[in-house]
């Protein structure tokens, strides 16, 4: 596949099949309506991860139940390495018992528990010390943009200090502004750019220079000239050398990988990363947050939602506070909630399916559809694989969906990545065209997870060996180590020596505790010897017997042999261990 | 028989003898062994190194295996690992001998009861406790298997095994756009 396009390529036919499909963009109604303000909501609702099952999301609440807290000050402390602050988006009072009901869309309500506060007192925004970005380093930008708590605003959500300072090690040489915004529907980043590109120009001159990229690329697709035209007008008067790439509106063309592939043509395994390739991207709204935090000391509490679907008198864009309630943001959109048959956070494809009683914004949401059933009506169930092949020309990746639904659906994961499924983007592509309505992106989702579990698994599997492994070799090294000091032992008692009272009872091991015993015998030697001549002694007073005082001499005689021995051995000892 | 057939005869004779021993000297030097056998079984245990095959540890059971010991007597990899030794060794997959216990458990000392009698740290297979005589001992729990074998030895019952947390790779949800199981797309 990659060989037949780089020879398309080289013969200059590479757009001309462009992978992807053609939706109805369905952007008409918001995209030229500006960006509206939201009123502030009466309450905000945010989810706190402090699942214990995910340590590096942990994120540690700051504030109590009842709490006041100001807008923009920090209410919780990331402690895991991809976590990131959280600030109160709304001045209120704290409140977590309630907190139960009414949970944002980021996680499940059962993922994490939510924290709501309940609009009261002054709203003036608590912001952090303003950064003079042409004089801050690198690490302050950083820093900056970790402590703003600043996320990928396209969706996936990745903490954006996180992506900068990989790009920083890495040594990028591009900094690539996503503005394709190719799902219906989602009209944001259009209108930002419209609205306000000198900003979003300005947040990528700050991480380009910060992360060391030489220039500016941005991608956009060809339905947005306005937009195009903002953001080429505002990068004109960029120090860095800067193009917009103008590319055909096709879905999903704003795919990372996909982007990056089409501006620069640089390829990246499903293992590489953008900044292995030398590029670091974000789409408009993450940089525009980026020049907040920066050069204003905004944290990320407010962003751009597209309020969209035909549920809706008056769609629009409008700048919402995080965790504001999906109601109360539809309600002023004139939401029909007797038309409303679906409410999408996100897109038609990407998007997660929601209720409205317990949706809010995330710094994530782009895009609220209230969508009434003919709009985006209910696929029928599924029917079997026809092998019609329209996955395949759709796919971004170059894959072969029936033939990884073929693998995926009997789990036979090995032979799916064989097939490349580790490249799969999960975009929904393939969905979205095939005939038989079949599930091919989740399963393919579900797919690459077994795989990642297993991989995991191995890697578990790998390091226990190592260790068993290692363990059973030390355990060895010892049990060979006490073998060959018993050996000695043997070889030392064996050795031709005149038999003492010592021997006895001091059994020797080594030259030093070999030395002592030696001693003490020595000692005991002494005091028989002198025990043994005051009982001759006493004895020739007393004028004993001769035959009692001919036994107390040859009793004498003995310990003087014993005591000699004694020394003779210690000396010898003592010569053998000179050290001591 | 004539001369020139028998010379023949000899030849074809001679030109399989060397090929046979050209092929038995490549398989001794280049082919995989019995010792790669034994490596590739030893690749499809789970590694936890309980015992529960009865042998001490998963690289002595892979060696049973390859002189002909019975595929299924490994709980923690259960019917997966016993349905891929049936594919590599060409035998029928046969049901656990056992109950299937899970691998994904790790061990916790609960540290205020631990009087450290080093009995634990003897018992672990992957040197996974770490302490000494008389003072706390603790799990490092990316390093245990979560085989069992330290909570018998255990004079106080301080030793639990735990669920063990998935890793990153393993989670559910990494980044915002990522699915819940069975969480189909919009469209789909």
């Amino acid at each position: 596949m990659s060989t037949l396009e780089r020879l398309q390529r080289w013969l200059g036919l590479g757009g001309s099949c462009a992978p992807g499909i053609r939706p109805d963009t369905r952007k008409a109604r918001t995209r030229d309506l500006g960006i509206q303000r939201a009123p502030l909501p009466p309450q905000v609702s945010l989810a706190l991860n402090d699942n214990s099952h995910k340590p590096w999301a942990e994120t540690l609440l700051e504030v109590n139940d009842g709490d006041w807290v100001r807008a923009g000050q920090r209410i919780a402390r990331p402690v895991g390495h991809l976590a990131l602050p959280m600030h109160a988006p709304i001045s209120g009072r704290v409140n977590l018992t309630g907190a139960a009901a009414i949970t944002s869309t980021r996680e499940h309500a059962s993922d994490a528990p939510g924290i709501v506060i309940v609009a009261e007192g002054c709203q003036q925004i608590l912001t952090m010390r303003p950064l003079a970005a042409d004089h801050a380093s690198p690490e302050q930008i950083f820093e900056r943009i970790a402590e703003a708590g600043i996320a990928g605003m396209g969706g996936a959500g990745f903490p954006a200090a996180l992506k900068a300072r990989a790009a920083h090690r890495a040594g990028i040489d591009t900094l690539v502004i996503n503005a394709a915004e190719c799902e219906p529907y989602i009209t944001a980043d259009d209108a930002l750019l419209r609205h306000d590109a000198e900003r979003v120009v300005s947040g990528a001159l700050i991480l380009a220079r910060a992360t060391g990229a030489t220039r500016i690329v941005a991608g956009i697709e060809d339905d947005k000239p306005e937009a195009a035209e903002a953001l080429s007008a505002a990068l004109a008067t960029s120090s860095l050398p800067a193009d917009v790439v103008i590319i055909p509106t096709r879905y999903p063309s704003g795919g990372e990988r996909q982007l990056i592939d089409r501006l620069l043509a640089r390829r990246m395994t499903p293992q590489q990363l953008p900044v292995d390739a030398g590029v670091l991207c974000h789409n408009p709204a993450t940089l525009a947050a980026i020049h907040d935090a920066v050069i204003r000391g905004l944290p990320a509490i407010t962003r751009i939602v597209t309020l969209a679907g035909q549920a809706l008198s008056a769609p629009g864009n409008v700048e919402a506070r995080v965790g504001t309630p999906a109601a109360t943001l539809l309600a002023d959109a004139g939401l029909d909630t007797s038309r409303l048959a679906k409410l999408i956070d996100g897109g038609p494809l990407m998007g997660h399916q929601r209720s409205l009683a317990s949706a809010a914004t995330t710094p994530t949401t782009h895009c609220l559809i209230a969508a009434t059933e003919q709009e985006l009506p209910s696929p029928p169930p599924p029917s079997p694989c026809i092998r019609c092949n329209d996955c395949v020309p759709a796919c971004p990746a170059g894959l072969a969906p029936q033939q990884l639904w073929w693998h995926t659906r009997v789990e036979d994961d090995a032979r799916a990545k064989a097939h490349g499924l580790l490249a799969c983007i999960e975009c929904g592509a393939c969905d979205y065209v095939c005939p038989s309505h079949l599930p091919l992106a989740a399963s393919f989702s579900d797919a690459k997870r077994r795989l990642r579990v297993a991989d995991a698994e191995r890697a578990r599997a790998d390091q226990a060996r190592a260790r068993f492994d290692a363990r059973k070799e030390r355990m060895q090294r010892e049990h060979d180590e006490r073998e060959a000091r018993r050996q000695a032992r043997k070889a030392a008692l064996r050795r031709p020596a005149p038999k003492t009272p010592a021997d006895d009872h001091a059994p020797t091991s080594s030259a030093p505790a070999d030395l002592r015993s030696l001693r003490i015998a020595q000692a005991a030697a002494k005091a028989a010897l002198r025990k043994a001549e005051k009982a001759l002694e006493r004895a020739a007073q007393q004028q004993q017997p001769s035959e009692v005082l001919a036994d107390l001499e040859s009793q004498q005689s003995t310990a003087r042999e014993h005591l000699e021995a004694a020394n003779a051995q210690l000396d010898a000892a003592r010569q053998e261990a000179p050290t001591s | 028989m004539t001369a020139p057939s028998l010379l023949g005869l000899l030849l074809l004779v001679s030109l399989i003898g060397s090929c046979g021993l050209l092929l038995g000297w490549l398989h001794r030097r280049f082919g995989a062994g019995e010792d790669g056998l034994v490596q590739q079984i030893d690749a499809l245990l789970p590694q936890t190194q309980c015992g529960q095959c009865g042998y001490p540890g998963c690289r002595p059971y892979a060696e049973a295996v390859e002189q002909g010991e019975a595929i299924n007597k490994c709980p923690p990899g259960g019917d997966t690992t016993i349905a891929e030794l049936a594919a590599l060794l060409g035998r029928d997959p046969v049901p656990l001998d056992g109950e299937a216990t899970s691998t994904t458990m790790v061990a916790f000392i609960r540290e205020d009861e631990c009087i450290g009698c080093t009995k634990c740290i003897q018992a672990c297979p992957v040197d996974a406790i770490i302490g000494a005589s008389k003072l706390m001992h603790t799990v490092i729990a990316d390093e245990c298997t979560g085989c069992d074998l330290c909570v018998a030895p255990c004079p106080v019952d301080c030793i639990d095994l735990l669920e063990r947390p998935p890793a990153m790779g393993e989670s559910i949800r990494l980044i915002a756009s990522d699915r819940s199981p069975g969480e189909h797309h919009v469209n789909a």
